[in-house]
């Protein structure tokens, strides 16, 4: 051991004969102040949404109760009150939304990956597609008002459901696509080789083979819509009632009813506003937490 | 496109024994012919794959294809199958006649012509299912069978892709969990469980280890008892050691084709010459 440290090999030039120091002080200090700069920024960031997170948490959990299970949105100037009917209301229209746009979504993003790849259309339904994912959610809500608000005179639970599923399409088409194109050719190659037509080889092979990443971009389409105010603010709206079974007549749902609480002056209302979103913040937590789960079981196969 | 063809009769004047039974010197019958190819042109978009290929390919033989690579072996294998349709700017012409049929005509159902022809690719791809599901996938295709004969005929073709005694107790696990070299059989083992005419392996060893190498060798041997074989390969001892027949593809063309013997011990080209002796550019 000792001989191998004092062993120096004859060859090794001398510090000042090696030419250290040949990178100039300005460059380093440039290097340094970008490294300091960005930190900063991160550090202003993550106490921002840490600062949001926290108080949200701070005032969701005094703000939780039994009576918010139980009870129905309380009227102006009522008394107590809870968000019974608005959480089962969001949980309908989210799941009726998901419902609709997962066929079209999967097919469409389907359709696009195995069927049309490199064609003109298929070019023109990705660029459609990619507006649609970036458009303001409050024009959807307006758009889907004119046709299925407005002629029937009455806000309705289907109504808010068609927006919160035309939210998530482009969503579930885009996260389809990419994971169908992740599957190895070779595979596709395999099943054909075996005398599958293409309907065989997507809907036993290629689905398959991608169900994870199908399955995670349905988890995360379903956390996008579950907060979304604007489009419901037209269409679902919002009461203090359990909704009819048909749906008609505006249905309660927590992203309006924590919109309308909040901005109210009254101080049980805005108690529930908060335990509202903390109950939103929570749901979208738990779905991103699902969603990284199944890839991360997928990956350790 | 006719002037692409020309090039290539000038290149070979001496006529290629492809047909008939001159190349066989040693049997005095050779086998029938099974796959046929005539003037058979490849290209992907522009650019021109193969050229003007005439090959036959004999009966419940191991024919090898060599050559250095890029030089289009597996195009041509990919021809036999079809399997290049799934692509539409690649597109072949002249006639690749099966049983008596040409499976390049617009008319050929290219599901069926995959059922007679398997493949066996490079990379081994088991399907995202049990091991189970992997080899009864091609046979669901096309037959409607019970439960039981169904068993039987995943046994009977594990069993011939030397795999049964391997697998035989985790026939529900997945296919993806298997090691490389017994992916390779499982691939081989769903290929032959369809009941093909004809086998393509496209370099099938190239990515196993030495022994699972020897398994797959062994059984390609075994195979050639029932299955016409054309196997894709860049190693030539593996060349010599398991086909009957070789052909010499460069750029494109079938420089040689004959007896595999002749090939190696006694070529007459040139080129051929010094690929099999390793003295190629
Ligand atoms: N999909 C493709 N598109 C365009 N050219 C290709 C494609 N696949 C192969 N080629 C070209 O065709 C020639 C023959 O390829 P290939 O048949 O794969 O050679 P190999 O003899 O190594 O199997 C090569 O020059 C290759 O670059
Ligand atoms: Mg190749």
């Amino acid at each position: 051991m000792t001989t191998a440290n004092t062993a120096m090999p004859e060859t090794v030039l001398a510090p000042e004969e090696a030419h250290w120091g040949r990178v100039r002080a300005s460059r380093r200090i440039a290097d340094r102040s970008l490294k300091l700069i960005c930190t900063a920024f991160t550090v202003l960031g993550v106490f921002v949404l840490g600062w949001i997170l926290l108080m949200l948490l701070f005032e969701g959990i005094t703000a939780l109760s039994p009576a918010i299970f139980t009870q129905v949105t309380p009227g102006p100037g009522t008394a107590g009150g809870g968000l019974a009917n608005a959480i089962v209301g969001s949980i309908l229209l989210t799941f009726l939304g998901i419902a609709i746009a997962t066929p079209i979504g999967i097919l469409a993003g389907t359709y696009l990956a195995e069927y049309a790849r490199t064609s003109k259309l298929a070019a023109l339904i990705r660029f459609i597609n990619d507006v649609l994912l970036s458009a303001p959610s409050i024009l959807i809500g307006l758009f889907v008002y004119t046709f299925a608000v407005a002629p029937l005179g009455s806000y309705s639970g289907w109504a808010g459901s068609i927006a919160l599923a035309i939210i998530a399409v482009p969503v579930i088409v885009r996260t389809t696509e990419d994971m169908l194109r992740l599957v190895p050719s070779g595979l596709r190659e395999a099943a054909a080789a075996l005398g599958a037509p293409t309907s065989r080889v997507v809907t036993l092979v290629t689905w398959r083979a991608a169900k994870a990443g199908i399955v995670t971009g349905l988890v995360l389409a379903t956390a996008r819509i579950a907060g979304e105010t604007a489009p419901l603010l037209f269409t679902a709206f919002n009461n203090n009632f359990w909704f009819n079974t048909n749906l008609m007549g505006g249905v309660s749902n927590l992203p309006v009813t924590i919109y309308q609480f909040a901005l109210s002056p009254y101080g049980n209302w805005q108690q529930l506003a908060w335990a509202g979103a903390f109950l939103i913040t929570i749901t979208i937590l738990g779905l991103s937490i699902l969603a990284r789960y199944v890839i991360n079981k997928d990956n350790a196969r | 496109m006719i002037t692409a063809i020309e090039p290539t009769q000038v290149r070979t004047p001496a006529p290629v024994p492809t047909s008939g039974p001159a190349p066989v010197a040693a049997a005095a019958k050779p086998e029938p012919v099974r796959i046929a190819c005539r003037n058979v042109d490849f290209y992907y978009g522009d650019f021109h794959g193969l050229k003007s290929i005439n090959l036959d390919f004999r009966d419940r033989q191991v024919t090898a294809l060599i050559g250095p690579s890029g030089c289009g072996k597996s195009t041509l294998l990919r021809t036999f199958n079809r399997i290049y349709s799934l692509y539409p700017e690649q597109r072949a012409t002249g006639e690749i006649i099966l049983d008596g049929r040409n499976i390049l005509a617009a008319s050929t159902d290219v599901n069926e012509l995959r059922s007679r022809v398997g493949m066996v690719f490079q990379k081994p791809t088991p399907f995202p299912m049990s091991i189970y599901d992997n080899v009864a996938f091609g046979i669901r295709l096309n037959q409607r069978i019970g439960r039981a004969e169904m068993d039987v005929r995943v046994e009977e073709a594990l069993r011939k892709a030397a795999l049964w005694t391997e697998v035989k107790d985790k026939l529900r696990q997945s296919g993806m969990g298997l090691s490389g070299g017994q992916q390779q059989r499982l691939c081989i083992a769903r290929t032959i469980a369809q009941k093909p005419e004809v086998i393509l392996l496209d370099e099938p060893t190239s990515a196993l280890d030495p022994i699972s190498t020897g398994k797959v060798e062994e059984l390609i041997d075994q195979l050639k008892s029932e299955f016409t074989i054309v196997i894709v390969t860049h190693n030539m001892q593996q060349a010599a050691r398991i086909s009957q027949y070789t052909a010499f593809m460069y750029l494109g063309e079938v420089i040689e084709f004959g007896p595999t013997n002749q090939i190696f011990m006694t070529p007459t080209k040139k080129q051929t010459h010094d690929y099999v002796t390793g003295r190629f550019g």
